[in-house]
């Protein structure tokens, strides 16, 4: 391989990471964006995001990467995976906010944030209760199949995991921008009290939010289960970090800033472990986090003095 | 123009907290249907505070809020909005990074998306053209007198019966200020009953029918806009001389 080759290899791993980098990162500033809040429990909910497509794969009878499926068993299992683990993570996070944040809604100070993550470890402790601290095999049904772009190899799993992720990020675009309830959020993080005169029912905004913010968080376990071929009770908390990280650098609160400070880690994840070595990657990531809020405090796309009341 | 005897928005007795702070105290308004009713006094009197009260964002503490002779004080605001009660609120407070557009559809966000919404569109495009022509530009990018244009169509696109006006004039230009005026009387005309609080007691009682003055939370006055004007208290603590002379 030359390093031309070597480093195009590194910015498509960088693209798959990115693209679960982005999702995540999606969660933490709609989340941010209506409550004002930073929601440490998503760490954990993308984790069991992971394990719940996990478990819903081995219930197909799938077992590590020994079973192959192609055509329409392929889609429908991996579809079913998708909309479980998206399910049961949206549907935990509208539990979090609907029994445990919204009575602190008001509060002044750091409660609903230590909430959060007192929920951020419960999490954690049921799944390793259940399931286990050892990494787990993560079934594939992909087939090997990969193409050769110079020296560098894509893989189906790339292409399938950008597509997915694409989808999901134009979907909620979509939403966001273009449905009754995604202007009502639009209109509720710009000016609350605004919104609730206009009739917004701010109780099933903030509740959607969650939702979605959760669901996003349970496609994306689901793509790191594909993408490393394991899962493991431990994975939220790196991934959830530079998720964060991802979703302060493109401007916290805002949704394409999420998406690009997403894509922009993971490339540098990627191609950083390849040019100076893994252990540096972290580095160069929080330093560039560091540069870029003392030149844009913003981050990369966010309004400074956001017009809130 | 005395009260109706079916008024389309009462408060009997209405008393407000924000914790041990007592604002409203046992105070009585009767907005008829068809009226522009005008709520005047000075810097934190709790007239805002009667503008959230009618709205939902301040439950009164004792008292009743009737509309269309029905209580509403239990009513979420939600309800109130689908009800035909509508704000223009405080500083206009439009979504600056949503589109004029937007803002108007916002406007009308408690109603089903049909045809009476174009029509209720074009109805605010033909008050306001200037809003037509910017209806695809952020709000937060517009002039404040644009901006109120913005925020008194948004208020109409919910069709209400009710529209409640805080401050209407407040930071724009002495042109403007008789543009808004002039589009209040225009839509009052046109039916609906606006109730609307200002400082600005000189252009108010111009073209308000009736009027309350509301003195740290107690209703002192209240009378036609002609008695208020001639009224000597009211000279000297609202209306400059001048103001006196363009108001007579
Ligand atoms: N959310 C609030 N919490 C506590 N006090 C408030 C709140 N809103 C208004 N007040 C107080 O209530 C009083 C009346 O306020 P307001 O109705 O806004 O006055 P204004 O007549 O200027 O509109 C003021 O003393 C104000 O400080
Ligand atoms: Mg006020």
């Amino acid at each position: 391989m030359t390093s031309a080759d070597l480093l195009l290899q590194q910015v498509i791993n960088g693209l798959s990471l990115g693209a679960m980098y982005s999702l995540l990162a999606l969660g933490f500033t709609l989340v941010y964006g209506i409550a004002e809040l930073i929601n440490f429990a998503h760490f954990n909910v993308f984790m069991v995001g992971a394990m719940v497509a996990m478990l819903t794969l081995q219930s197909f009878g799938l077992v590590g990467q020994e079973t192959v499926l192609t055509g329409l068993p392929l889609i429908g299992t991996l579809g079913a995976a998708f909309a479980v683990a998206m399910l049961v993570c949206g549907g935990i996070g509208v539990g979090i906010e609907r029994l445990l944040l919204r009575p602190l809604r008001g509060v002044a100070g750091p409660a609903p944030m230590i909430t959060t993550i007192g929920v951020s470890y419960v999490l954690f402790n049921v799944v390793l209760l259940a399931l286990g601290s050892d990494a787990k095999n993560f079934p594939n049904p992909l087939p090997p199949i990969a193409w050769r772009i110079g020296g560098a190899v894509l893989r189906l799993r790339e292409v399938l995991i950008w597509i997915i992720a694409l989808a999901l990020m134009v979907g909620l675009t979509y939403f966001v921008q273009r449905t009754r309830m995604g202007k009502a959020m639009r209109a509720t993080a710009q000016d609350p009290e605004a919104a609730r005169m206009m009739g917004v029912e701010v109780d099933r905004v903030v509740m959607t939010t969650f939702f979605l913010s959760s669901a996003l968080a349970g496609a994306c376990g689901m793509i790191f289960g594909l993408y490393y071929n394991l899962a493991k009770v431990d994975i939220g908390f790196a991934a959830g970090l530079r998720a964060f990280t991802a979703a302060v650098l493109g401007g916290i609160g805002n949704v394409p800033g999420a998406m690009l400070g997403g894509v922009v880690i993971g490339l540098i994840e990627a191609v950083s472990g390849q040019t100076v070595g893994t252990a540096w990657a972290d580095v160069i990531i929080f330093g560039l986090l560091v540069l870029v809020l003392i030149v844009r405090p913003a981050g990369l796309m966010g309004r400074l003095a956001p017009n809130k009341s | 123009m005395s009260p109706d005897p079916a008024p389309l928005l009462q408060f009997r007795g209405v008393n407000t907290h924000y914790g041990d702070l007592h604002v409203l105290k046992d105070v009585n308004y009767s907005i008829a249907p068809g009226e522009i009713v005008s709520l005047l006094g000075g810097n934190a009197c709790g007239k805002s505070t009667t503008m959230k009260t009618i709205m939902g964002l301040v439950r009164p503490t004792t008292g009743t809020v009737l509309f269309e002779g029905k209580p509403i004080e239990r009513l979420s605001t939600s309800a109130r909005v689908a009800r035909g009660i509508a704000p223009v609120l405080e500083a206009r407070r439009l979504f600056p990074r949503m589109t004029v557009f937007e803002n108007l559809e916002m406007g009308a966000y408690t109603r089903q998306r049909d045809a009476r919404f174009d029509e209720d569109l074009e109805r605010v495009y033909g008050l306001f053209p200037r809003v037509k022509e910017r209806r695809a530009q952020l709000a937060g990018t517009l002039s404040g007198g644009e901006q109120q244009m913005v925020a008194i169509g948004r208020a109409l696109m919910a069709r209400p019966r009710l529209i409640c006006m805080d401050e209407p004039s407040m930071g724009l230009s002495p042109l403007f200020v008789e543009q808004v005026f002039d589009i209040i009387q225009a839509i009052n005309r046109q039916g609906t009953t606006i109730f609307m609080v200002e400082q600005n007691a000189a252009m108010a009682l111009q073209v308000a029918h009736r009027a309350y003055v509301l003195q740290t939370g107690v209703v002192v006055l209240s009378g036609t806009a002609e008695e208020l004007r001639r009224n000597e208290d009211i000279r000297q603590a609202y209306l400059g001389e001048m103001a006196v002379g363009t108001a007579t």
